[in-house]
């Protein structure tokens, strides 16, 4: 698991207990708080709110941060190392931040063979951005290589932020794809 | 809530023949139609919650009975008989000393599989009214619904079809008037393969790194919460209505005696027509591929066929005829899994093919057992050399030692998934390793299946 560490705001690495300044805490909004706590009686055990309080996280700051984890830890009333393990587990929480679309390539075995390595290779061309190295300097675009989408019969597969999953992904869907971004037919990533 | 999404997919879900006897359309019904998962059209066309009223006037032991002699085996890869699962359960119905839970597996994440997918879009009530009749069976106080992350839109539309059933009084307090009371709750995942495996789904929806635990306690006697539960995969849930309609008696006789039931096949690849194809068990494979699929897209022909996603070793020419039910594929050295077939064609470099398996599971491994965390590690990192030209002989009986001390050696079967492929394509393509470690290129040039930017 090449999981990236969870940037800080300071230049000092963190450990999960520690206190950020002042600064850097993030609060949630008080929709989202309460979001959060219908959660946690919607479930057998609160602990069952953590992953979907990631998720709200991630929508209110955009990634989750050390910071956005100690909030979730502190919203749940569960302590930040859980939420540490639980964050840098699983692949969907977005440990650095992305670009306004994040455009996810699955090039799992089905979709290569249909010439998924191209695809993805066209999408950092055009979009002048590598996979895992963050979005582009007008924050736009971010890019990222992933595991199987579950589309396999009509690969390549491509998913923009968390709303659009495209399937036949050639090169001329792309552009299109990327034109229909720019025009703001697709909800910007955490909207 | 968000609109529903309505964008239409380009899968194929249907061929001649589809809906008749010999090929019955159980669980596809209406898919194509987006419309379909409303609740109004399932009870007008598609005998929406008939099997369910039935089911309630049955005791709920008379329903495991049925599926019991139905015989239908789990969908999601192990094949292990459903009714049998659900016997499993406490039986104290009566004095309900346990919580009970019914948790439906839709993490759908293996390569080449992409079946389940297709029920929630366009059959969302049909795997609700699955659960409903398992809720019964078993006496459970809740359901819930595991779906991956990254189908959103499908959350999104299985929550309005939930709230659809509530406002029938299909699911809440008192349902139908029997005294029971249930639900199904939605739980989102966050993109991990692992959770896929029952007990590390069980973890993750209690808000945990998805980690598999220990068995036994199996879920039945100790699942989700601490509670008794049962684990299936979305396909066998929704074919628990169709199942309870046509009587299991009547359902054993499709497929195969051991093997009954129809089940939905997913084809990826090179073929001309890829797509879910809803056949009976023991249907031929070069039948699916070749006719249903269209056979190569590429005109070059088809040197490989993975039986039942990723994680099943290949097969090459020789066993293209096998039928695809659990016993045969097992007999034949193969797993029928997920029922997803991936063709590859000639061109393809079973090397580059190999290797880009191997890196799903060295990234997938959750990192428990060391078997799996190092071993699918060093096997990606052998096919890298080989793949990169810098490849010993001596690496191919490296990788040969490696995959008996993985497989069989963890807690879940994701390092044994690892070896399938890698053992498989060392058997029946040593020659091309043979070939890229004495050339330094690849002995079926005409395929790049890797990336040139950077992995993960």
């Amino acid at each position: 698991m090449n999981h990236p560490l969870p940037p800080e705001t300071s230049n000092e690495p963190m450990a999960p207990g520690q206190r950020l300044p002042e600064s850097d805490r993030k609060e949630f909004s008080p929709e989202a708080l309460a979001e959060i706590q219908a959660l946690m009686v919607k479930f057998p055990d609160k602990l069952a709110a953590t992953l979907p309080a990631l998720h709200i996280a991630q929508r209110e700051f955009g990634f989750v941060s050390l910071s956005a984890m100690k909030a979730v830890a502190k919203a749940i009333g569960i302590p930040e190392g859980h939420v540490f393990g639980v964050a840098t587990f699983y692949t969907m929480y977005q440990k650095a931040p992305v670009g306004k679309f994040h455009l996810q390539v699955c090039t799992n075995i089905s979709c290569a063979l249909r010439g998924a390595a191209q695809l993805l290779e066209k999408v950092c061309e055009k979009t002048g951005v590598k996979p895992g190295q963050g979005p582009s300097a007008d924050g736009m675009w971010s890019v990222e290589e992933v595991e199987c989408l579950a589309g396999c019969g009509s690969g390549p597969c491509v998913q923009v932020n968390h709303d659009v999953y495209d399937e036949f992904v050639d090169e001329k869907k792309l552009i299109e794809v990327m034109e229909a971004c720019k025009r703001g037919d697709y909800r910007p990533w955490a909207h | 809530m968000a609109a529903i999404r309505t964008k239409p997919d380009p899968q194929i879900y249907t061929f001649p023949g589809f809906g008749t006897e010999k090929y019955p359309n159980l669980m596809l019904r209406g898919a194509g139609d987006l419309d379909n998962w409303n609740l109004k059209v399932y009870e007008q066309k598609h005998e929406g919650y008939v099997a369910l009223k039935a089911a309630l006037k049955m005791e709920p032991v008379a329903v495991v009975e049925e599926m019991k002699t139905s015989g239908i085996r789990g969908r999601g890869g192990a094949g292990f008989p459903c009714g049998l699962k659900w016997s499993f359960m406490p039986k104290d119905t009566a004095d309900r000393k346990f919580t009970r839970y019914l948790v439906c597996n839709g993490d759908e994440g293996e390569p080449g599989t992409f079946k389940d997918r297709a029920i929630l879009e366009y059959n969302p009530h049909q795997l609700i009214e699955g659960m409903i009749i398992g809720g019964w069976a078993m006496q459970c106080k809740l359901g819930f619904v595991y779906i991956r992350g990254e189908f959103l839109w499908l959350i999104e539309k299985l929550e309005a079809a939930l709230q659809q059933a509530r406002d029938a009084g299909y699911l809440g307090k008192n349902i139908m008037g029997t005294g029971w009371d249930y639900d199904i709750l939605v739980y989102r995942g966050a993109g991990a393969y692992i959770c896929g495996e029952e007990t590390a789904l069980l973890n993750s929806l209690e808000g945990r790194r998805g980690e598999p635990r220990v068995k036994p306690p199996f879920p039945a006697a100790k699942g989700a919460f601490g509670q008794p539960t049962t684990v299936n995969n979305v396909e066998t849930l929704a074919a628990v209505p169709p199942i309870l309609r046509m009587g299991g008696a009547e359902y054993a006789k499709l497929g195969t005696p051991k093997n009954t039931g129809t089940r939905i096949f997913g084809v990826s690849g090179h073929v001309k027509r890829p797509g879910l194809f809803e056949l009976p068990l023991g249907t031929p494979m070069d039948f699916v591929v070749n006719e249903l699929a269209g056979g190569s897209s590429t005109g070059k022909k088809i040197k490989a066929i993975i039986p039942g996603g990723s994680s099943a070793p290949m097969f090459d020419e020789k066993d293209f005829d096998c039928p695809l039910d659990f016993d045969t594929v097992k007999a034949r050295g193969s797993m029928a899994g997920s029922g997803g077939l991936i063709c590859m064609d000639e061109d393809t470099c079973m090397v580059q093919a190999t290797l880009r398996l191997i890196r799903f599971y060295a990234h997938e491994s959750c990192g428990q057992c060391t078997p799996c965390r190092e071993g699918c590690n060093w096997m990606e990192m052998v096919l890298y050399r080989i793949e990169h030209g810098e490849g010993r002989m001596e690496d191919l009986d490296l990788l040969a030692g490696l995959t008996p001390r993985i497989g069989l050696r963890t807690l879940c079967p994701l390092g044994d998934a690892a070896c399938g492929p890698m053992d498989s394509a060392l058997q029946k393509f040593r020659h091309e390793f043979e070939h890229h470690i004495t050339h330094k290129t690849c002995y079926a040039q005409g395929s790049r299946l890797l990336t040139a930017v950077g992995a993960h």
